[in-house]
């Protein structure tokens, strides 16, 4: 079956390890993660993690009901086929002489990217969005000469009211 | 009042129960050692390796249902304690290992015998912890515990550096778990069981496929209504002997690679597959492309990641399967299925498996069928890896809920003495007989001493064919005949039992096999017998890798009954 790509969403115990016990579910199942964020969540004690991974449907059901069973993961949800709001954040360092500065700077604003460093021969663009916005971005950053990219890998919630059940706690 | 970490591992190992915990002991686990003194109810069984002492803990747990308990020191001992864990992983078997560390400031030193236990063991534990106070210490015991019985049941370790050991907290015992991220289900969904009850009330030719998970559930009784009621036929998976009495006339044998001809036919021909508390691994199913090929599949397992994962299901059911099946057995109606069991009755007639072909050799078909005509099935049986195991698998007809004990999953050869050890020490009064290959034995027979000094009563039969005898038949068939290396050179066993003061015989002839049994089982205390069976015979009936489980090499017979095709029974 043709494999796409999936977004899994996880509540995680902030817990030593933790980080561990998921990468290595992924290389021990032979899944392939594409990209991975993670960070504080609004619940303490809690963190979130936002994997994409590249699978077929029955690929993707095994990882999501894989992960459900490391005791450390609290939840997991697949995105995917919500609405959600998915971000990256990427940072662009670009050759600059002073005869091309303008024409970057042009460039950023229209994608309402920053420019958050200038150096002598560069500088260094900050832009956030889907990874569409960001690829489309380097393809025309490229032609300056790029010095150094780096990316965030996607993070996302769903859209609207709804959240993440908040996990009750049998301590008191 | 306040108590060190190593009083408190002990008291808190024996608020859950424990009794007897097997071990070997070092540097980084001394403190905990020297605690055993003040709790002699805690029973500490020292072992000779690691590896003993953790299929000990694993036999011990499969037998008794309870959670098995096993300790090493940090480094080596921990990392002996590996293959052990990896093997009650993939069974499932529900244990508790607690390894040594070295202290919390050499951590990450390379110090002596530090080894990160914690990480290695990551893919082959249910869960793990590296320990860091010994205020946590007790939290920590409490989840391990309920961690490794509940849900879908499996090892569970704790690291513990030394310095946590002489470390001193207050002790309070939890009286819950805390655990967010882990809530197994264990009651089916009732929608899903009524769907799954119109599909065997529907069925013509319905199958129940039972696996271990009866036996962890201990659910005999609930699967026994179900097949009587509905008048189903159960086959098993290898795990799953002993789940349903063998005697039974419903019972139609072991399937997968060295399945029964007509257990495997069953498959093939059924139009509904019942999979209780089973994996579908690939030694059951052969080929899954064609497996079960006019089939509806059932699926009920504790474990939601086993549905759908090797096998495409129609109705799953996840759940503890004796909960479900009380659910299940409400709905299922009455039905004879006379026309599905009488075919049935006629494959087990034309194609009987379990045939012991003439011979003047000692056939190990023939030892097997005697240890169980001498025990009446009541006894537990706990092999080795190999030809003995199938044999044992096939040659025993299996009557007593959970008397066969195996290493399923990982095929861990040298599971047989240290597990049997564990069996007889939770099981006292039972009747517990080893059975060993040449090969598999000498992996673990250091445990002859663990044996020999606490006197533990197991009976040892060695199916001594002086070859890796399950590789030497693959080499036969799939590799021209070439024996590179399976080959074995033993030394003579009956002298090596009585080095450790196990009295031992030796059989070389057919007349010679029942009175050794009987010696053997007379015998009060560990007892060796050293079966000298014909070098190069076969397990049968075979089916070959990559095949499905309808091409099946048979026992070769010289009379050829003409085989009966499941396939005519295919709707069109």
């Amino acid at each position: 079956m043709e494999a796409t790509k999936y977004t899994i969403s996880m509540l995680v115990e902030d817990k030593a390890g933790v980080l561990n016990r998921v990468a290595s579910l992924f290389r021990r199942r032979n899944f392939n993660i594409q990209s991975l964020a993670v960070g504080g969540s609004e619940q303490p004690g809690l963190s979130r993690m936002t994997i994409v991974v590249l699978a077929d449907p029955a690929q993707v059901e095994q990882v999501r009901k894989q992960l459900d069973k490391l005791i450390n993961v609290v939840k997991v949800t697949d995105l995917t086929d919500d609405d959600m709001v998915a971000r990256e954040l990427a940072l662009i360092k670009v050759a600059a002489t002073p005869s091309s500065r303008s024409e970057i700077i042009q460039i950023v604003d229209i994608f309402r990217a920053n420019i958050v460093d200038v150096a002598a021969g560069s500088v260094t663009v900050e832009v956030t969005g889907d990874e569409d916005k960001v690829n489309s971005l380097f393809e025309l950053l490229r032609g300056f000469g790029i010095k150094e990219i780096v990316r965030t890998g996607r993070i996302a919630l769903t859209r609207g009211g709804a959240s993440s059940k908040k996990i009750p706690s049998t301590k008191s | 009042m306040k108590k060190t970490g190593a009083q408190i591992l002990c008291e808190s190992l024996i608020k859950e129960g424990v009794e007897v915990i097997f071990g070997i002991l070092g540097g980084a686990i001394l403190p905990v050692y020297d605690a055993f003194t003040q709790y002699p109810q805690l029973r500490h069984i020292l072992v000779r390796h690691e590896q003993g002492a953790v299929h000990a803990a694993d036999g011990y747990a499969r037998a008794t249902h309870k959670v098995g308990a096993c300790i090493a020191t940090s480094g080596p001992g921990a990392a002996n304690l590996v293959t052990g864990i990896a093997n009650a992983y993939m069974d499932s078997s529900p244990l508790v290992a607690i390894t040594g560390q070295v202290a919390r400031p050499f951590i990450g030193k390379d110090a002596f015998q530090e080894t990160d236990i914690t990480g290695i063991t990551l893919p082959i534990t249910k869960h793990n912890y590296l320990v860091s106070s010994a205020e946590e210490l007790a939290e920590v015991v409490k989840e391990a515990f309920y961690i490794a019985r509940t849900g879908r049941q499996g090892p569970v370790l704790i690291d513990i550096p030394r310095d946590v050991q002489q470390e001193e907290a207050e002790f309070i015992y939890p009286d819950k778990v805390d655990l967010p991220g882990y809530k197994p289900v264990v009651k089916g969904h009732p929608a899903q069981v009524r769907k799954a009850a119109k599909l065997v009330n529907g069925a013509e030719r319905p199958l129940i496929i039972a696996g271990r998970g009866i036996i962890m559930s201990q659910a005999y009784a609930e699967l026994k209504e179900l097949a009587e009621r509905a008048q189903i036929p159960v086959v098993n998976t290898l795990l799953g002997i002993s789940s349903f009495p063998q005697n039974h006339v419903l019972h139609f044998g072991m399937i997968g690679m060295h399945g029964l001809d007509y257990a495997n036919m069953a498959v093939q021909a059924a139009d509904l597959i019942i999979a209780i508390g089973m994996r579908f691994d690939d030694r059951a199913t052969a080929s899954t492309a064609n497996f079960a090929p006019h089939a509806r599949v059932v699926h009920i397992d504790i474990d939601p990641a086993e549905i759908g994962k090797n096998i495409r299901v129609d109705v799953p059911i996840v759940g503890d399967v004796k909960n479900v099946l009380n659910m299940l057995n409400k709905e299922i109606k009455v039905n004879t299925h006379s026309e599905w069991l009488s075919l049935l009755n006629k494959w087990q007639r034309v194609h009987p498996s379990l045939l012991i072909r003439e011979s003047s050799e000692l056939l190990p078909q023939y030892v097997v069928r005697q240890i169980y005509e001498a025990t009446q099935g009541d006894a537990t049986v706990v092999t080795g890896v190999g030809q003995n195991q199938m044999w044992a698998a096939q040659y025993f007809t299996f009557i007593k809920p959970n008397s066969f004990i195996s290493s399923g999953g990982l095929g861990t050869m040298g599971f047989e003495l240290p597990a049997a050890m564990g069996v007889k020490v939770g099981c006292p009064d039972e009747m517990v007989w080893s059975i060993a290959g040449d090969g598999g034995f000498q992996m673990t027979i250091q445990e002859l001493a663990t044996i020999a000094v606490e006197n533990i009563g197991v009976k040892i039969a060695i199916i001594n064919n002086g070859y890796l005898g399950m590789v030497r038949q693959w080499q036969e068939l799939f590799y021209g005949h070439r024996y590179v290396d399976t080959r074995l050179w033993n030394p003579d066993f009956v002298k090596i039992a009585e080095a450790y003061e196990i009295p031992a015989i030796r059989v070389r002839h057919r007349d010679e096999v029942i009175p050794a049994i009987y010696k053997a089982m007379e015998y009060d205390g560990p007892f060796l017998v050293d079966f000298m069976v014909e070098p190069e015979e076969n397990v049968y009936p075979m089916v070959l890798p990559g095949k499905s489980l309808s091409e099946m090499m048979e026992l070769p017979r010289p009379k050829r009954v003409s085989k009966a095709k499941p396939k005519a029974l295919a709707r069109s």
